[in-house]
């Protein structure tokens, strides 16, 4: 059905369809008002049967889900930045022993300084974590991914993240198709786990393994994310003949067919610069936009496929390596290994700041005229670091960067973007 | 001694007194779980425990009565630790039910996860048990063992006391008796050992959560560990027993004192056995062989310190003390009552 619904009441009500029969959660901004929606829906007994957990922290909540799918139940989580760093731990283990969990994370900033609003740094940070991670676009893909998810999930006995922007998409009102209950039930089977704790069938979970063959249960892993190279791409495709549209996927190329310039990003930032693309080619300009749906597994081919013939690639990203720079980066680097193609890295919109069409309009031309430096940070304020390293060399004790930071900077939000 | 031929293996009968196990000479509802020849052997032999290990006899005591307890229908979760360590070495395995191993610090959690796949398949039967040592329980795992308190879920929690990191190589934990010498607490200074002050009683705690069962037990009775788990399994809700299990690595004892401390660690005063429920302690075991502590910490080497190479009465004095005060709160002398009010105007204090 065809409504207007904020992003997170949407993926509840999604998520509700895809019948999880253990949900678990603790709050965190800006995922709040998913497991808020999830808690009245099993509450009012519109999801049954269903267990709702509240939880005691992220860490536990990782754990409750990983018990209950180790039990058979399609288990699901949210979570969002602090929350998905408290969690680690349980993260990997998760993955390590195949258990086929879906969480979504409103992707949010890591502290500090502490800092609730949007960027990749979050899921960024667990890219090693064994999960396979999606990147949505808009609400609507975010509620067809998290479909896929659990199929997805389930088929390879592998956990499943869908990354949605924290805030850009969870808080945001808009035209949301929200699948019937018996479409949703038509392209998603009952979970048939391949262990379960089960006492007519004894088994051990979870043993220790020495050197002898912790590289074999490890390269599996990698081989099932391997596999989902094959299987995104047709769950996607079973789902939009199922539901008459497209979303996941690997990629999604804009434009990107004659484009001697093509921007790499991931989530909803992709909406602004397919504009700012259009933009630029009605003035000629020959650039277009690859949109990467699955960062992990990390679609190789497809991706050097998709940008072999451009003479210059800018990764957008909302997230650092501190000490590096870019992260999806140094992956593109890898997929154009040996080709002629520059690829330049440029960090924007962390902690929230805005990315606006002009910035994007400046680099984006700068880049076409081949005038940018390895790594960018868009919107740099250079003289409120400059104040901040003066006063690091004027005094030993010189305090708190970010506080003194944003005494220098005055009034928070009084300045124009 | 007797012997007779019943199931086609040769059982041997003996009687070695009021604190025997598995004596079949008694009444057979009186007999031990572990009398019984259809016991589960929940963790069975094979494992890589130390000789003398008192926590694989716990394990083993426990979990085969909550294995008769839920009919054999049972699940468990376990910490990391010595225990899940002894028993996994890939690719074998001493556990005979469903059992798995998450991390360190959530094995509550964990538990409180499958009990919820149980409710929500509809599953009545299946009982669901978490374990863990110390570290894992007291320490790491406290947050997640009292969120699933809180909540009341339909765990049995068993919490392996050895009063230390023992599989790390014995560092301490917050279940670490003061005075102790651990790899971190060393023997060395004008307090050697662990600090004064310091540690928490997990059981009052989990008492305070008000839920339906708590108790202590130690490997010195093991009759009365195998009752407390099967009260626990006949109800419903957040449980807790917290097993005193010696250690000989870590304690530097012999492994054939293993049960002899376990018995002086009660008799001392210093390991106080008891239940309660909803909050109240309901029933104390009382001391029938009073000992000084002494007795217990000489034949340790962890307490070696205290002797050695001058004797330290003024800790010996402080450890007695301690000891004195568990006898007199918890009444744990013939006559005494466990005093209620005391603790509770304590803990508002």
């Amino acid at each position: 059905m065809l409504e207007q619904i904020e992003g997170s009441q949407a993926v509840a009500k999604t998520v509700a369809r895809c019948r999880p029969e253990v949900i678990c959660a603790y709050p965190i901004s800006p995922q709040t008002h998913i497991v808020e929606g999830l808690s009245r829906i099993v509450k009012a007994g519109e999801l049954a049967p269903c267990e709702f957990v509240n939880v005691e922290s992220e860490f536990a909540a990782m754990s409750v889900a990983i018990g209950a799918s180790a039990t058979g139940a399609r288990a699901y989580t949210a979570t969002a930045s602090q929350g998905l760093l408290y969690m680690t731990e349980a993260l990997y283990n998760a993955s390590g022993l195949g258990l086929p969990i879906v969480m979504t994370v409103a992707n949010r900033a890591i502290g500090a300084p502490i800092n609730i609003w949007n960027d990749h740094s979050d899921s960024m940070s667990q890219r090693d974590s064994g999960w396979i991670q999606l990147y949505v676009e808009s609400n609507q893909e975010a509620v067809d991914v998290h479909i896929q998810a659990f199929r997805l999930a389930e088929e390879l006995s592998l956990p499943v993240m869908v990354c949605m922007d924290g805030f850009v998409l969870t808080h945001a009102m808009e035209r949301v198709e929200i699948p019937e209950q018996e479409q949703v039930d038509g392209f998603l089977a009952p979970f048939e786990p391949r262990q379960v704790l089960d006492p007519a069938a004894p088994v051990t979970i979870g043993a220790m393994v020495g050197p002898e063959a912790y590289t074999e249960v490890r390269y599996l892993a990698h081989y099932k994310q391997m596999q989902a190279l094959d299987r995104i791409p047709e769950v996607a495709g079973a789902f939009e003949q199922a539901f008459q549209r497209p979303a996941g996927g690997l990629l999604r190329e804009y434009r990107t067919g004659d484009a001697q310039t093509i921007i790499v990003a991931l989530g909803s930032v992709l909406g602004t610069i397919e504009d700012v693309v259009d933009e630029l080619r009605e003035q000629g300009v020959r650039i277009g936009a690859l949109g990467i749906k699955t960062f992990r597994p990390w679609p190789r081919e497809e991706v050097r496929r998709a940008l072999q013939h451009a003479s210059r690639v800018v990764v957008l990203e909302k997230a650092l390596s501190i000490g590096i720079g870019g992260i999806v980066a140094q992956n593109v680097h890898g997929a154009l290994e040996g080709l002629p193609v520059t690829v330049r890295t440029a960090i924007a919109g962390l902690g929230g700041r805005p990315i606006t069409k002009r910035s994007l309009r400046r680099l984006f031309t700068e880049a076409h005229s081949d005038q940018l430096h390895e790594l960018t940070f868009v919107d740099l304020d250079h003289s409120l670091v400059d104040g901040e390293l003066a006063r690091m060399v004027a005094s030993r004790r010189s305090g708190p960067h970010a506080e003194n930071m944003l005494r220098e900077l005055g009034i928070v939000g009084a300045r124009p973007v | 001694m007797k012997t007779t031929d019943l199931t086609g293996t040769r059982v041997k009968f003996f009687q070695t007194g009021s604190f025997a196990v598995g004596n079949r000479l008694v009444e057979p509802e009186l007999r031990s779980v572990q009398s019984e020849p259809e016991r589960a052997n929940a963790i069975t032999c094979g494992h890589r425990a130390c000789q003398g290990c008192g926590e694989a006899l716990g394990a083993r005591y426990a979990l085969d009565a909550a294995m008769r307890a839920a009919g054999g229908d049972l699940i468990a979760a376990n910490a990391t630790g010595c225990l899940e360590v002894f028993s996994t070495p890939y690719p074998e395995t001493s556990w005979q039910l469903p059992w798995i191993h998450s991390l360190f610090g959530n094995a509550p959690a964990v538990s409180t996860g499958i009990a919820a796949a149980l409710r929500a398949k509809g599953n009545t039967h299946t009982r669901v048990v978490g374990q863990g040592g110390d570290g894992g329980t007291v320490d790491i795992g406290f947050a997640c063992l009292s969120g699933m308190f809180e909540r009341g879920d339909d765990v049995l929690y068993i919490c392996y006391d050895n009063e230390a990191y023992m599989n790390t190589g014995v560092q301490r934990s917050a279940a670490t008796p003061e005075a102790a010498r651990t790899s971190t607490t060393q023997a060395v200074g004008e307090q050697p050992g662990a600090p004064w002050g310091q540690g928490k009683n997990a059981a009052l705690i989990a008492l305070a959560h008000e839920i339906p069962y708590v108790a202590t037990a130690t490997i010195a009775d093991l009759r009365d560990l195998e009752r407390k788990v099967q009260t626990a399994m006949e109800v419903r809700g957040a449980r807790y027993i917290h097993v005193l299990v010696t250690c000989p690595l870590g304690w530097g004892a012999a492994s054939g004192d293993s049960i002899r401390l376990a018995r002086l660690a009660t008799q001392t005063g210093l390991f106080p056995v008891w239940e309660g429920e909803r909050g109240d302690i309901v029933s104390v075991t009382k001391i029938r062989h009073p000992e000084p502590v002494e007795r217990y910490l000489e034949l340790q080497t962890r307490f070696r310190h205290l002797f050695s190479p001058v004797r330290r009465e003024d800790m010996i004095a402080r450890i007695q003390a301690r000891a004195d005060r568990n006898i007199e709160r918890f009444g744990l002398l013939d006559g005494a009552e466990y005093q209620q009010e005391e603790l509770h105007n304590e803990g508002g204090s």
